[in-house]
């Protein structure tokens, strides 16, 4: 995934991303040197469990950590519009240039559609909010903008529905909208952290069909973070598996899908439920539980786990990124040079 | 609904037959202005016919605010249905219809039937030890001695997976598939003969569902317990289960054994529901029926077959008449108008 095998240059680079909590029980290192890239134009699927530090990557990378949490280490590169390059990290989190970035650069859509909007506003309330804030529109053009919004997402009735509250709108709607807020302003990176998680099936294959269709139309990257691999498989062209923090492997989709090479990759392939498979078989699993984040195993995080565990060097030593294949990499001392086993 | 079926009474006495539901509802009331005055109902279940043999698992799907939860709440009596039965096997063979039976004479039915649920968070007294937890049960049902209830649980926590030194602890020490286990071994306590699971691996992370998943597999086995599955994730209803019911706006639209439900579909909700599962496989991605608008209003469900609006298979006939349910193959029960002249898409055997 280096920009060398791509003729692009990434919209959006993370370099050995780190994001401590410091707390009294002890320090969590929920982002402990994450790195990828966000191609234009393409979808970078981020999976991974509850705890892995998918989630507070993007308020990272949005600079939204709030204490006790600090960015402690790493670089988040976005390229503009005009070719200059930021550096987020290096942006003060409350500052008019991150503040400019967040929903005109950048659109965020959130897991929850009911609890991110605003009970007390109207949509169109929130939805011109932000068309306002990143342009010169007034409140009428705000307005007539909103409507558009609303209509593009596939809402029916964009001139009624606008001056409705959430609550008045099912799931699927909901979501909708919120996309319509995060694409109000024609960002060139939509983060999506979990968008159909809350939804049903049905709704969920419209929203990420809806996904699909902004991105051919406006030509935005997608970062879609979620813990469900059917969706990854579906929407991702590229794929960065995170587990405790880490990295472990990323390529793309196809590669990390027939071809995984870390063991944890592998094991979560093989534990999920296949809607194609047989019935009433016995799964794969992985044994043990995610450990908790004050307990976190020295050396690669994924050893008390591991089928593959090699005692004496998972435990003591820490494994970084190699390439494995095409533009696929893996942490994993099973691939590290000079230990071909 | 059922047609004929729903006619007689009678509970189905095939001897192998756990629990028999027919005609079950549930109105819920709305209530307006000041006086509380019923203006309409949410028919969250409407006319719901099933069985399940002893042994079985039995899954219940659909999208929420289909009544899949509300159906399972009925037959184990934590909420009372508006109308309908369900005869229920007891331990000494006799056939009791629980759906009617006054709240003091379902006591000592309770044991019997036990429930497992969705979020292990929310479900676990935080103030309590696992002892406290999972012999509660035990207590309530009159096993008065500390030592012997104390023994119980080890051997409970012991074929759930969990170490019996846990007994002290608090659930704020597991993780969400530990707690997931002390739930399933409190819904052992009593041995119970039928277990309803209302979505209890959709809180868990994906490795930790299988381990889940494969226990519930194990303890049936084991134990020859009889599940009523309440999910909405079809990888994993075709994963535990022997045969499955698909509900849409209170109604069962679908029923039949696993695999064929799954690979030969023949309502065209359980066509689109299928469709719409994102598959684990991106040289799979293909054109899927996406399905337009929402799930009907249920305090206002749609003329005909509440389906309709959204199917796309849909004719003048589905507008008007609620279709009946048939035995269109052995086993396997629809209600579509249509079902027998289309052929729909399934997933891959």
């Amino acid at each position: 995934m280096r920009a060398t095998t791509m003729e692009t240059l990434p919209l959006l680079s993370v370099d050995n991303l780190k994001t401590y909590f410091f707390q009294d029980e002890g320090t969590v290192k929920a982002v402990d040197g994450a790195g990828f890239d966000v191609f234009p134009g393409k979808t970078l699927g981020i999976v991974g469990e509850s705890g892995c530090g998918k989630s507070v990557t993007t308020m990272s990378i949005l600079r939204l950590i709030e204490k006790p949490g600090r960015i402690v280490a790493g670089r988040v590169v976005l390229r503009l519009a005009n070719g200059k390059e930021v550096d987020l990290t290096s942006l003060h989190p409350d500052g008019e240039e991150i503040r400019s970035i967040r929903g005109a650069e950048i659109g965020l859509v959130f897991q929850e559609p009911m609890t991110s909007f605003s009970p007390v506003h109207t949509i169109g309330d929130q939805l011109t909010e932000a068309i306002r804030l990143h342009s010169k529109a007034n409140k009428r053009e705000a307005h007539a903008l909103g409507i558009e919004a609303l209509r593009n997402v596939g809402i029916p009735n964009p001139e009624r529905r606008i001056d409705q509250y959430s609550f008045q709108m099912s799931g699927g709607l909901r979501q909708r909208a919120m996309i319509a807020v995060a694409l109000s302003c024609n960002p060139r990176l939509l983060i999506a952290d979990e968008p159909t998680t809350a939804l049903d099936v049905t709704t969920q294959a419209q929203i990420l069909d809806l996904m699909r269709d902004l991105q051919n139309k406006k030509g935005m990257a997608i970062m879609l973070i979620t813990h469900n691999l059917g969706v990854i498989a579906e929407m991702a062209d590229d794929v960065v598996v995170m587990y405790l923090g880490r990295v472990v492997e990323k390529g793309p989709v196809d590669a990390i899908f027939h071809n995984p090479k870390h063991p944890y990759t592998r094991a979560l392939l093989d534990s999920i439920p296949n809607i194609n498979a047989q019935t009433r078989v016995k799964l794969p699993t992985i044994t043990g539980s995610i450990p908790h984040p004050y307990a976190r195993p020295r050396g690669c995080p994924f050893y008390p786990r591991c089928p593959r565990f090699m005692p004496g060097t998972c435990d003591k030593e820490e494994p970084v990124l190699t390439s494995v294949g095409d533009r696929q990499e893996a942490s994993c001392f099973l691939y590290q040079e000079g230990r071909d086993r | 609904m059922m047609n004929g079926i729903s006619d007689t009474i009678a509970p189905n006495s095939s001897p192998s037959v756990l629990l028999d539901v027919k005609g079950l509802r549930k109105f819920f009331p709305i209530k307006k202005g000041f006086l509380q005055k019923t203006v309409g109902h949410v028919r969250a279940v409407d006319d719901v016919t099933f069985h399940i043999n002893q042994g079985e698992t039995l899954s219940l799907v659909g999208e929420s605010g289909c009544g899949k939860t509300t159906t399972s709440r009925c037959i184990l009596r934590a909420i009372d249905p508006s109308a309908g039965q369900a005869f229920f096997k007891a331990e000494n063979g006799k056939t009791i219809d629980i759906a009617s039976l006054p709240r003091r004479e379902l006591t000592p039915l309770r044991r019997q039937m036990q429930m497992i649920f969705q979020d292990p968070f929310a479900s676990l007294n935080p103030r309590m030890t696992l002892l406290d937890i999972v012999g509660e049960p035990l207590l309530i049902h009159g096993e008065k001695n500390a030592q012997k209830r104390a023994d119980r649980v080890a051997e409970l926590l012991r074929m759930v997976g969990l170490r019996p030194e846990f007994l002290r602890r608090y659930p704020h020490a597991f993780s969400g598939g530990q707690r997931q286990r002390i739930g399933i071994a409190r819904a052992l306590a009593l041995n119970p003969r039928l277990v309803v699971a209302d979505e209890p691996v959709s809180a868990l992370d994906v490795s930790v569902q299988a381990q889940i998943l494969n226990l519930l597999l194990e303890l049936q086995e084991k134990l020859g317990l009889t599940y009523l599955f309440v999910a909405h994730d079809l990888s994993v209803v075709r994963h535990i289960s022997e045969r499955v019911a698909v509900m849409y706006v209170g109604r069962i639209v679908e029923m039949a054994p696993t695999a064929d439900l799954f690979s030969l579909p023949r309502h065209p909700y359980t066509e689109a529901l299928l469709s719409a599962v994102p598959k684990p496989d991106p040289r799979l991605r293909s054109e899927r029926i996406i399905l337009q608008g929402d799930v009907a209003d249920p305090s206002n469900p749609p003329k005909g077959c509440y389906f309709n609006p959204r199917c796309k298979y849909a004719t003048d006939v589905c507008r008007e008449q609620t279709p009946i349910q048939e035995e269109i193959a052995p086993q396997h029960y629809v209600s579509c108008h249509r079902a027998k002249e289309l052929s729909l898409i399934g997933v891959a055997k």
